[in-house]
């Protein structure tokens, strides 16, 4: 049964490049987006297909590395890498690319992005004090609006992009729900197998082809549970991983840990529960994105206590028995945070924590699977 | 019950065998280019009822012997506790690697760091750089120590600091300077991640490089903690296996 909507899900995932095709040849957009703080409602607000872009697969790094410093964030590099050498049929799609000063790595990436399509970039604060910030960031996202109207000739009205929240919002609640699912124990979803699924329905052109999909496999992974039925023993040691987003093709360590015994149970970073808000459906439209987006608690924002706060929520919801922390080669801001998320895993709550830096290629693969193997006896 | 341990290293095996919790023997091999034919080769007129595999080529014993496994973190904490009971800190310098585990009161494992994607601060680089400077590795300590003066080489890499040392060396230097600013470098490395993982408590040195008295004394000078090492250092990881496989 959970098989049949696995073969589904490649399915709709094989027909939604079609799809995307069709859209467009009806004169309709996709918009490029790299990153969690830039509201994709107002691509859906227009039409517009929004398209993840965050490239997660080390084959284009080659030819990033012809331009960008070897010594820079896997993803950053895969991202240019496949806009450099046209190896993403997203990447082609997209009629407007939306960029984030998240952190230096990007920032700089994008300007030279912009030589290969044009890329419009969102000037995203660095600390999350509404006071000061929410103000500015509207303008932004008030700009977005504008690019968005000029790139599909059509006028973008408030109830426009209030519907486009609502549906959001409804793919939201139905991330959460296939999420949540892991919270039974034993999950009766693997992390790998969760992943997947976040990571394909992000692609698609149909949005409530992604909803209608997340619903029946939560169903599924419920009725499971109610027979206790799952893939892995009570005793399977539960692990959140935190940290830098992960997908298909940057799955290493999700894969090894799974391999070592264990479960990943949850996802502490914005492929995953990063994603689980709601925006207001109440208040102005643009007021509540720019609102909502901007709490996002990524490690780009100093301070950032929104992680903690979410850690601290997730830990005891997931039972989580252990906290495995992956930073991408060169990510500063992850990097540095992890000391203060080491210090609160282990001393406010008592759980065994695991720091990992690695790229996307596969040649530390053994060095991972000691740490990780040790990492595991400790839990 | 006679447990048997066997820690397959990337340059050397070692092999130890308990009964009733002392050690009855230990054996020791080169890994060379096929590990578990040498290890085989090791234990192959030995008697035990079980044995347990740890360090690098544990999982192709595991398939090949039915043997089950453990990390190196669990089996050098585990080892170091048989010497000394109170250890707080493992500090393990191998051939190719270097960890520090950091213990609870009840001898668990609560933090660990390696370093094995690097020579530096290995017995590997000890080994090259002996060879540079034409010691062997069993003189080398004492070679270092014989120097009234330190000579600091300022490459971190391995293979660049022996080009430094050869070029020194030809600048007419002396090699026993050099040599002392080499084992500085190591203890210096070794201190960075002791200070990162574990500030305080005793420490248990173990691995090859804890042969090498000089290091140790060093070590002992930069840290200003007791430095304890077991009997055969480079058999810590084997007899951590071995208990481990006695289920103690």
């Amino acid at each position: 049964m959970k098989s049949d909507l696995f073969k589904k899900l490649q399915q709709i995932t094989e027909q939604n490049l079609i799809d995307i095709e069709t859209h467009k040849q009806e004169g309709n957009h996709a918009i490029g987006f790299y990153c969690l703080y830039a509201p994709t409602e107002l691509a859906v607000a227009a039409n517009a297909i929004p398209l993840p872009l965050c490239g997660t697969r080390q084959d284009p790094i080659e030819a990033a590395e012809e331009v960008l410093p070897r010594n820079l964030c896997p993803l950053i590099k895969s991202s240019y890498g496949f806009a450099a050498s046209d190896t993403c049929p997203f990447f082609r799609f997209s009629d407007l690319i939306v960029a984030d000063t998240t952190c230096d790595g990007k920032k700089k990436m994008f300007e030279l992005m912009n030589e290969i399509k044009p890329v419009h970039v969102l000037q995203l604060p660095q600390q999350q004090n509404m006071d000061l910030f929410l103000a500015p960031w509207e303008t932004e996202v008030a700009q977005l609006k504008q690019k968005v109207e000029e790139l599909t000739g059509k006028s973008i009205t408030t109830q426009d992009i209030r519907d486009a929240i609502r549906l959001l919002n409804r793919e939201r609640t139905a991330q959460k729900r296939l999420m949540d699912v892991c919270k039974a124990k034993p999950s009766p979803l693997t992390g790998m197998e969760l992943l997947e699924i976040l990571f394909k329905t992000g692609f698609f052109a149909d949005k409530e082809k992604g909803i209608a999909i997340m619903n029946e496999i939560a169903d599924t992974c419920e009725a499971l549970s109610k027979n206790n039925e799952s893939p892995f023993k009570k005793e399977t040691p539960r692990i959140l991983l935190t940290g830098v987003p992960v997908g298909l093709g940057s799955d290493k360590v999700v894969k090894i840990i799974e391999e070592s015994g264990a479960c990943v149970v949850a996802y502490e970073n914005c492929s995953g529960y990063k994603k689980a808000f709601q925006v207001d459906e109440e208040k102005d439209p643009i007021a509540a994105l720019s609102a909502q987006y901007l709490s996002i608690p990524c490690s780009v924002m100093s301070p950032n206590q929104g992680r903690l706060d979410l850690l601290g929520e997730m830990i005891p919801e997931f039972s989580v028995d252990g906290v495995v922390d992956l930073t991408w080669q060169a990510c500063h801001t992850y990097n540095v945070e992890a000391h203060q998320i080491q210090q609160f895993v282990t001393e406010k709550l008592s759980i065994p924590y695991l720091h990992i830096e690695t790229d996307y290629s596969l040649s530390d693969t053994e060095q991972l699977r000691v740490r990780i193997e040790a990492f595991l006896e400790m839990v | 019950m006679i447990g048997a341990g066997i820690d397959i290293g990337s340059r050397s095996i070692e092999c130890a065998v308990l009964e009733n919790g002392r050690i009855k023997e230990t054996r020791k091999t080169d890994t060379g280019f096929d590990p578990i034919r040498q290890a085989k080769k090791l234990i192959r007129d030995l008697s035990f009822d079980t044995i347990l595999a740890t360090g690098y080529g544990r999982n192709l014993f595991e398939i090949e012997q039915d043997a089950s496994t453990v990390t190196e973190i669990k089996a050098h904490a585990r080892g170091a506790l048989y010497s000394f009971p109170e250890a707080t800190t493992v500090l393990d310098i191998g051939g190719q690697d270097s960890k520090v585990i950091r213990l609870d009161p009840a001898g668990r494992v609560i933090r660990f760091e390696m370093n094995d994607r690097c020579a530096a601060g290995t017995g590997k680089f000890l080994e090259i750089m002996a060879q540079a400077l034409g010691f062997t590795l069993s003189s080398f300590g004492a070679a270092a120590a014989s120097a009234k003066k330190q000579l600091s080489i300022s490459s971190m890499c391995t293979v660049f600091a022996e080009s430094e040392v050869t070029s020194l060396l030809a600048r007419g230097e002396n090699p026993e300077e050099i040599a002392k600013g080499l084992h500085q470098s190591v203890v210096k490395r070794a201190v960075s991640m002791l200070n990162r993982v574990s500030p305080e408590g005793p420490v248990v040195f173990s691995g090859g490089v804890a042969n090498n008295a000089y290091i140790v004394k060093r070590l002992r000078q930069a840290t200003d903690r007791p430095v304890w090492i077991p009997q055969s250092p480079e058999m810590n990881g084997a007899v951590g296996a071995a208990l481990l496989a006695c289920n103690d």
